[in-house]
């Protein structure tokens, strides 16, 4: 028992130490999932922020990995001690959104500081993703990017492809692909990080297809996935062909065929614009295009939809706390820091006003390619197919989209029993996730 | 000792290298990674000989790096986590063998249940009662405690399970002896049973202060302040495999001096194993 | 009910030492504390996962409704269910298998010579000093089917190596790891173990003229017994709980379902995809069975242990 006295006095002390500090400024939690590079911008943000003014401090807290992430803060709100600001990713938007008890819009927050809020400042296609049918902003989009073409231009040279010219369609990067493996200059045509959020959601974005009911979920949660007509399927069983002639490698259900591309094994690649940092740095001959589209589709190319992560805020916080999240959000939408955060991260600027400033600068004429996705974004206003997908269960439903796609690809099932499948058993597992 | 053929001992030799090999590899590979330069590793497969950037690299991580993303000086990181896996090995040591102490040498109603009670704890990882394990802590109010990082991690069975097979092994005789002997519990657990326990207590000891040592998802929760966060905390902070470029050649460093340590305590329990070895000699 | 236990825990009294303390209140007073820390952190949260385990609730727990048993019914009638079952089956024998006979060979050789044996011992152990943080990046590096040294080697040698797609492969791969990951543990039991047997009794049947092999099984291998009892239970349940760590690292349970376990189902449908009604009655079915394999174990098991 003499152990439990002094474990109870060791947490007795650490309580005191830990509670006395905070006076005068108002302390705001910030809770977020940022690795590497972006964990230093975090870090640099938050300093600058509680530098430039004196009434409230941004503490900002790693959490692990975006579903850690999100675990801690329901773990957390359970306990009734959630930070002020939690980062989510942008597949667990839906359950965010499900949680209306549990948080505050950011619209409210950003007009409760005394200002106004400007919805038409932010970049169209990013808002519509974070916002409610209502056209309310739910969430602060802190770091968006969109998937975009890299190309190894030796592997292009040597295949006798146009190194200045990228393929601008599927078809033509189902050519380009075979002709790098047919003329030996790798060994591989064609590989993709990310099979269910740039081949399936931004496939129907960029497309303009319907992916599911109710505008893929954004304006009803009762939805029904629909993505198993003819188009899709024709586009999978393409993408099952080439795996079977080796011109398509299968690298991994999220990031991992990035490897494959960087060790120069792939010639074409398809990936989101954050994963540019790793590229540069490692010193190959790259070259950047669109997403490619799909000819055959009416509308396309339509637009892409965001992927990353969005600021969420807790509700049941006091009035200060919200000012400060107020202060500290209108801090971020200052046009020299998201033109920084943009240069620097290669995620999106989040305002029109930095995407111009940062066209102004010159940044794009040296740097092509970073203008690409946000091209994307922004060429068309989006329609209802394409302001992204949101479910209540998209984590999981990702995970039955490549259940089945690993048995396609391992030749077990054609693309139209693959999608079916998954539309099944997606479809069942939404409902279940509704309750019904 | 018994006489070994020299075949016999050369092949024991050969089976010995061959098992460190496959078992060591991926430390050689993490340490061949951090002697290279960022674009080397960037661009696979990576050379299986060291690279020229030893010198670089270490320096770049210690007297920037790590501290720079991590929030906090690499000694706080360090002080953190060596109080983190030391309060674990000593705590768990200490109750385990209590417990297992009165399970095998006492008669007490409700002994078995106690017993299984115990033992049942092999079975829930943490993982799993999460937010309810979150929930007592914050009632505790022992978020950002070290009591917090290692009480929780302390209620499992591993340790009182080996000290009750252990005890299980010793003779009955010796008890006996103890007690004609006149000693009491307490002089038979000090000067017979602990000396004869302190192989397993060093193994034991080595096992824990890994296990506290490597502990990521727990300390993860329970801290919300950089300077009570782990090595390994601040290890995943400098690791992004999508979105961000990742100065691994300054990750493969840092995994190597989050790996020293844990080697300094196998090196030091090591002279424990051999004295145990040396006084049983029978 | 405690009869029974009583049984079943000590396999009767032969398995324990004859001579006891008689003592009233110390013995309470030397289970207090691990009782008291278990009953606080494990038996209460555990509790509220088993409460957990009959709702039906949103992640944030706003809307919550009590279902009795529908989530085990729900559970149990999946079949996926019934496929990670089989797979961990697999991969729990596999696993304990290999892990604790390539240690017993090891720890076996590290006895046996004298030269370099403190060097072996350290070189041995601290893998094991790797976070599975760090752990899950090696094998990207390591055993990636694109990239990876090591599957380099294999395609050399003619395999062709794919276990991102090929389900059998893959199983072979999480089994490694997981096999590996576990070597040191054993390795280091295993050579307290060996150490604390009486060189007396193997010099003695080594004049009787007892071969090496002979003096292994017939003597060596019956007092390590209960050594080799507590890793058994110990990687049984290490690989039953704790190995969705490796598992979501290397192969995120694919492809297909091929490497789904039970706990790693546990993880992802309670811990990724916020399924918390599912998960708890999972793991509260999952602890049922681990629970009957440990009592199993200790029943037919360690009956046959050999305690000196």
């Amino acid at each position: 028992m003499k152990f439990q006295g002094l474990a109870a006095g060791a947490a007795a002390a650490f309580t005191l130490l830990s509670t006395s500090s905070a006076f005068a400024v108002t302390e705001i939690s910030w809770w977020h999932a940022m690795t590497g590079a972006n964990n230093e911008v975090v870090e640099q943000l938050s300093k600058e922020f509680n530098e430039s003014q004196g009434d409230y401090k941004i503490v900002p807290v790693f959490k692990g990995t975006y579903p850690e992430t999100l675990n801690a803060g329901i773990a957390a709100f359970r306990a009734k001690q959630p930070p002020a600001i939690m980062q989510v990713f942008d597949v667990g938007t839906g359950v965010m959104m499900a949680a209306e008890g549990a948080v505050k819009p950011v619209a409210e927050i950003l007009s409760m500081g005394g200002g106004t809020f400007d919805k038409s400042q932010y970049l169209p296609g990013i808002v519509a993703y974070y916002s409610k049918p209502d056209g309310t902003m739910l969430s602060f989009p802190y770091n968006s990017s969109s998937p975009i073409l890299y190309y190894n231009k030796d592997i292009f040279e040597k295949a006798g492809l146009d190194v200045n010219n990228p393929p601008k369609t599927w078809p033509e990067v189902w050519e380009a692909a075979r002709k790098i493996k047919t003329s030996g200059a790798a060994s591989c045509g064609y590989t993709s990080t990310w099979l269910t959020w740039i081949h399936l959601e931004n496939f129907a974005s960029w497309n303009d297809l319907q992916y599911a009911t109710h505008e893929n979920g954004l304006a009803d949660t009762n939805v029904e996935l629909k993505f198993n007509s003819p188009i899709f399927v024709k586009h999978f069983q393409e993408i099952a062909d080439l795996a079977k002639d080796g011109v398509f490698r299968y690298g991994g259900r999220t990031s991992e065929a990035k490897q494959i591309f960087l060790a120069g094994e792939c010639g074409i690649f398809t990936e989101s614009s954050g994963g540019l940092g790793d590229i540069v740095k490692s010193g190959m001959n790259y070259g950047i295009g669109q997403l490619p589209y799909e000819p055959d589709a009416k509308g396309a190319p339509q637009n892409t939809t965001p992927g990353g992560a969005s600021l969420w805020v807790f509700g049941g916080k006091s009035d200060e706390e919200y000012k400060g999240v107020a202060e500290f959000f209108k801090f971020l939408s200052k046009t020299d820091i998201q033109a920084r955060l943009h240069q620097v991260s290669g995620y999106l600027p989040v305002t029109l006003a930095a995407y111009e400033e940062t066209k102004k600068s010159g940044f794009y004429d040296k740097n092509p390619g970073r203008e690409t996705p946000i091209l994307q974004m922004m060429g068309k206003a989006p329609t209802e197919n394409s302001k992204g997908v949101r479910l209540v269960n998209l984590p999981q439903v990702r995970d039955i989209q490549n259940e089945e796609f690993e048995k396609m690809l391992a030749g077990e099932q054609t693309a139209q029993q693959a999608l079916d499948n998954a539309v099944q058993r997606g479809n069942a597992a939404i409902q279940q996730a509704l309750g019904n | 000792m018994i006489g070994q053929s020299p075949i016999r001992i050369g092949i024991a030799h050969i089976v010995l290298i061959l098992g460190i090999v496959v078992v060591a590899f991926p430390i050689y590979y993490t340490f061949v990674a951090s002697t290279h330069s960022l674009q080397t590793i960037l661009r696979p497969p990576l050379p299986l000989v060291p690279g020229d950037r030893f010198f670089e690299n270490y320096w770049t991580a210690l007297f920037g790096g790590v501290g720079r993303i991590g929030g906090v000086s690499v000694g706080t990181l360090l002080l953190n986590t060596t109080v983190m896996a030391l309060g674990i090995a000593v705590g768990k040591i200490v109750i385990s063998i209590l417990s297992a102490y009165a399970i095998v040498f006492f008669r007490f109603p409700l002994r078995m249940m106690f017993f299984w009670l115990i033992f049942i704890t092999l079975m829930l990882p943490v993982e799993v009662r999460i937010l309810p394990t979150y929930k007592v802590m914050v009632d505790f109010g022992l978020i950002d405690t070290y009591a917090g990082l290692t009480l929780p991690l302390m209620a499992s069975a591993t340790a009182t399970l080996l000290f009750r097979q252990f005890f299980l092994t010793i003779p009955g005789e010796l008890v006996e002896a103890a007690r004609v002997d006149g000693a009491g519990p307490w002089r038979f657990f000090k000067d017979i049973l602990l000396p004869l326990s302190k192989t397993n207590i060093a193994a034991l000891f080595v096992i824990l202060f890994i296990y506290g040592w490597t502990q990521y998802l727990w300390p993860l929760l329970v801290t919300n302040r950089n300077d009570m966060g782990t090595i390994v905390i601040a290890l995943k902070k400098m690791i992004s495999f999508a979105d961000a470029d990742t100065e691994w050649h300054l990750v493969m460093v840092t995994s190597i001096l989050a790996i020293v340590p844990p080697i300094l305590v196998v090196l030091f329990m090591q002279r424990w194993f051999v004295k145990g070895l040396v006084e049983t000699e029978k | 009910m405690g009869r029974r236990q009583e049984d079943i825990g000590s396999g009767g009294s032969s398995l324990s030492p004859r001579v006891i303390f008689p003592n009233k209140i110390l013995p309470y007073l030397l289970v207090a504390p691990q009782l008291a820390i278990t009953a606080v952190f494990f038996y209460w949260p555990a509790s509220q996962a088993l409460y957990q385990s009959m709702l039906r609730e949103d992640p944030f727990g706003l809307n919550s409704k009590f279902v009795w048993f529908d989530n085990f019914a729900r559970v149990l009638a999946d079949p996926n269910y019934l496929n990670s079952v089989r797979v961990t089956a697999v991969f729990s024998l596999a696993t304990a298998f290999v892990a604790m006979a390539v240690a017993l060979l090891l720890a076996v050789m590290a006895d046996k010579v004298v030269r370099g044996r403190g060097i072996y011992r350290t070189l041995m152990i601290w893998p094991y000093a790797v976070a599975p943080a760090i752990a899950g990046m090696l094998w990207l590096f390591l055993f990636n089917p694109s990239i990876g040294s090591l599957a380099y080697m294999l395609r050399w040698l003619g395999i062709n190596w794919d276990p991102l797609l090929n389900g059998p492969q893959a199983m072979v791969l999480v089994v490694a790891a997981a096999a590996w990951k576990q070597i040191s543990y054993n390795f280091l039991f295993f050579v307290a173990g060996l150490q604390a047997i009486p060189r007396t009794l193997i010099e003695a049947a080594a004049i009787d003229g007892a071969g090496e092999t002979k003096r292994f099984w017939t003597i060596v291998f019956p007092l390590l017994a209960p050594t080799t009892f507590f890793l058994l239970v110990i990687n049984t349940t290490y690989a039953f709980f704790d190995t969705f760590g490796i598992i979501h690292a290397v192969t995120g349970g694919g492809p297909g379902k091929a490497t789904e376990t039970l706990v790693y189902k546990v993880y992802n449908d309670g811990f990724v995809n916020l399924i918390l009604g599912d998960s708890a009655a999972q793991s509260v079915i999952l602890m049922v069975i681990v629970i009957a394999l440990t009592a199993f174990q200790f029943r037919f098991v360690e009956r046959k242990v050999h305690y000196g």
